[in-house]
């Protein structure tokens, strides 16, 4: 059967900044058994009217229309864009990673960071942590190099993402 | 509960918008007075418009006593909400290609046709005539499309006619109208109409290819769509095959006289009613009573009987649960019917379990004097899943029987109303009679054959191609035995 193959999406989402609103978003895919892989929200309107929500999501190409078809018909969301199928666009999460070791580990650890563009935004005796940003496919191989140099503790945005070009949501 | 408890588990306290977030369109919380006015007309605008739902406002009882400034609807457009209701001409015209080539096509309806309003109604039937094709609704669709007409093969799906099931699986084109491909009326999906090109019209567009996929959507209000394909169809100058569609016809005809809806009924003194026949004789006595005739049902057999056999020549004259089936919908229905239509004359056909679901509302008539007529199809078995359990869970009956039941004459009695019953076939045309002609909440107690199954009948999970006829017909004489259900259509239910 075509389109039975599972594929992932972006999904930018924007909604009216109002209560109970992110809980329409995540009810509809809870109850509705859909997946979450990602999500992320902020306001994004000078006045705080509007919120964004970057949901990264996966299914067979007949959910994933579903979960857009969804989203449109929420009273508060303005509009939805499925930014990989819409033309190229950029992804990008942040993450805070703690480190902890003494000796070898911490010049590993410095010299990896290096490698992958990652800050040191604090540093102890016994501790780094970094603040790296990326696709998520590089935070991810970050903390993979990091595990058995004494990764401790991460902390992740989620993806927010947008489209190249001059072309806007609204 | 005023604004200022929300949240501490104070006394009644619910997250009232959390828990109905799941069953509404849309909900509210009105936190300041200023807002209740937008509040309220933006309800208002969103549950009637796009594809319409319940939308619940909760008030803070705050909220509820202040003052607050009255506003005027604002008719600027919503912010975010904006329903599209003008279909595509491109998309118009992609439709009417493929129905124009059509050699065996059919056109299945359904509530959005209802939703789109009686102007609706008015064009498919121009819609329908104009082409000569075939027309079946699903249950929510009923009225939208005369029965009385030719072209109408009645209701489709699980309890749907066999011609009208027989069309669907044997079209090449089939246009949805307003429905949204139900698994009651498509059975097992893989197997539904395999040789069809379809075409879905539907003002939801996450409606469209959702069960089924499609090969034309047409996104829009269907009076809209209508209109546009009205006008389409006589701009395009292709010609219809006409003697494909004369042999699609016979074919249909054939279908037809299996008459399956067919049943028996004893007519000698003492015969037990048949539920069937109840429905029919109210149809016949309705249609001479010379009053609008408005009908609601609970859920179960009843409910069927009454979509099978109560013919409807116009749209809003049937009011149903159908997707949700909830027991105890027909009364308060009938309530809200009556209210709107004082003078008409509004039938709850219910099931004697069903109607204790919300028997409290019989006060409510007496009460605002709504000679409401609750129609009891008393089978003494919450039939529908005794049927189940007889025709798919090998007869092991459980908790199907109401031993208890109250007396339902005495019943009405008690509230203020009229109580008649009919036990034999020859008490039916009378007490028919007699509740028509109160002008007083009546309650008509109809002791029909206690094992009647409703048929046809296509098993949860099999093929439109697969269905079941009833004992009348001699081709499953054997007695069906709910061997050829999978496990997956079981959990269909
Ligand atoms: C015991 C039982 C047995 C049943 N058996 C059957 C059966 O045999 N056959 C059957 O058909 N049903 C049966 N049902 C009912 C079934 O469960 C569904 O409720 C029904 O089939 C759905 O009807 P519909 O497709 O017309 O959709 P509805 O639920 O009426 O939905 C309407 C569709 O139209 C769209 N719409 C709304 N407004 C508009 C508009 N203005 N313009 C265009 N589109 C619009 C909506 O988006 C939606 O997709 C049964 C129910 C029960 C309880
Ligand atoms: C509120 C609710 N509870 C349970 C059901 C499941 N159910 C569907 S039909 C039915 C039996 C209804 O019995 P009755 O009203 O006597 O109707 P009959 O089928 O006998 O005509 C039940 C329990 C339901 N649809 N709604
Ligand atoms: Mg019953």
């Amino acid at each position: 059967m075509p389109g039975s193959e599972m594929r992932s999406a972006t999904i930018s989402v924007l909604v009216e900044n109002e209560a109970g609103v992110l809980a329409r978003v995540i009810g509809l895919f809870s109850g509705r058994g859909y997946n979450i892989d990602s999500l992320t929200v902020a306001p994004v309107e000078r006045d705080r009217s509007k919120s964004r929500i970057t949901i990264v999501t996966s299914g067979t190409e007949m959910v994933i229309e579903q979960i857009k078809a969804q989203l449109g018909r929420l009273v508060p969301v303005y509009r939805v864009l499925d930014l990989t199928v819409e033309g190229p666009h950029l992804a990008r999460e942040l993450a805070l990673i703690k480190v902890v070791g003494t000796g070898n580990a911490r010049s590993e650890a410095l010299r990896l960071a290096d490698a992958f563009r990652a800050r040191v935004i604090d540093a102890s005796t016994e501790s780094f942590i970094f603040e790296l940003t990326g696709a998520t496919d590089k935070l991810d191989a970050f903390l993979d190099l990091m595990r058995p140099i004494g990764l401790a503790e991460v902390a992740r945005t989620g993806v927010a993402a947008i489209a190249r070009g001059k072309g806007t949501i609204e | 509960m005023p604004t200022h408890l929300i949240g501490n588990d104070a006394f009644q306290e619910a997250d009232t918008t959390g828990i109905t977030r799941q069953a509404t369109k849309h909900n509210y919380l009105v936190k300041r007075s200023d807002d209740l006015a937008r509040v309220i007309h933006e309800a208002f605008y969103v549950a009637k418009t796009g594809r319409p739902g319940p939308v619940l406002v909760d008030l803070p009882k705050d909220i509820l006593i202040a003052p607050a400034p009255y506003a005027e609807p604002s008719f600027a457009p919503h912010r975010s909400y904006r329903p599209r209701t003008e279909p595509d001409s491109f998309r118009i015209a992609e439709a009417v290609a493929l129905l124009k080539r059509a050699e065996r096509p059919v056109i299945y309806t359904g509530g959005g046709v209802i939703n789109a309003g009686p102007e609706a109604a008015r064009l498919l039937l121009e819609f329908v005539r104009l082409t000569g094709f075939p027309c079946t609704s699903t249950l929510m669709g009923l009225g939208a499309y005369p029965a009385s007409d030719p072209q109408f093969l009645g209701m489709l799906g699980m309890h749907g006619t066999y011609e009208a099931n027989l069309a669907m699986h044997g079209c090449d084109v089939m246009l949805n109208m307003g429905a949204r491909f139900d698994d009651r009326v498509t059975g097992r999906v893989n197997a539904f109409a395999p040789a069809a090109k379809k075409i879905h019209c539907d003002i939801d567009p996450s409606s469209i290819n959702k069960n089924v996929a499609v090969d034309v959507a047409v996104v829009g209000d269907a009076a809209q769509i209508l209109r546009a394909m009205i006008a389409a169809w006589k701009a395009d100058k292709q010609q219809v095959d006409k003697s494909a569609l004369a042999t699609w016809w016979q074919q249909i005809d054939v279908w037809r006289a299996k008459k399956s809806l067919r049943f028996t009924q004893a007519m000698a003194p003492g015969s037990v009613i048949k539920p069937q026949y109840a429905i029919e004789r109210l149809y016949k006595a309705t249609r001479g009573a010379g009053k609008e005739t408005f009908i609601t049902t609970e859920v179960g057999q009843h409910q069927m009987w009454a979509a099978q056999h109560f013919k409807f020549e116009k749209p809003n004259r049937w009011l149903t649960s159908g997707g949700l089936g909830t027991m105890g919908y027909g009364l308060p229905a009938a309530m809200g019917v009556q209210i709107a239509h004082p003078d008409a004359l509004v039938i709850d056909i219910a099931g004697e379990a069903s109607i204790l679901m919300n028997i409290q509302e019989m006060g409510t008539l007496a009460q605002y004097r709504l000679p409401v007529k609750i129609f009891i199809l008393n089978n003494q078995y919450m039939g529908m899943v005794r049927q189940w359990q007889e025709l798919l869970h090998g007869n092991r009956y459980s908790e199907s029987y109401s031993a208890a039941l109250p007396d339902f004459v005495k019943l009405a009695e008690s509230f203020h109303a009229v109580g008649l019953r009919a036990e034999k076939v020859e008490d039916l045309d009378r007490v028919i009679a007699e509740m028509l002609a109160v002008d007083r909440p009546v309650i008509a107690d109809i002791c029909v054959d206690q094992k009647e199954n409703v048929f046809p009948m296509i098993p949860s999970g099999a093929a439109h191609n697969e269905m079941l006829l009833g004992p009348e017909h001699a081709e499953n004489a054997g007695g069906y035995t709910g061997k050829s259900v999978t496990d997956e259509g079981l959990v269909l239910v």
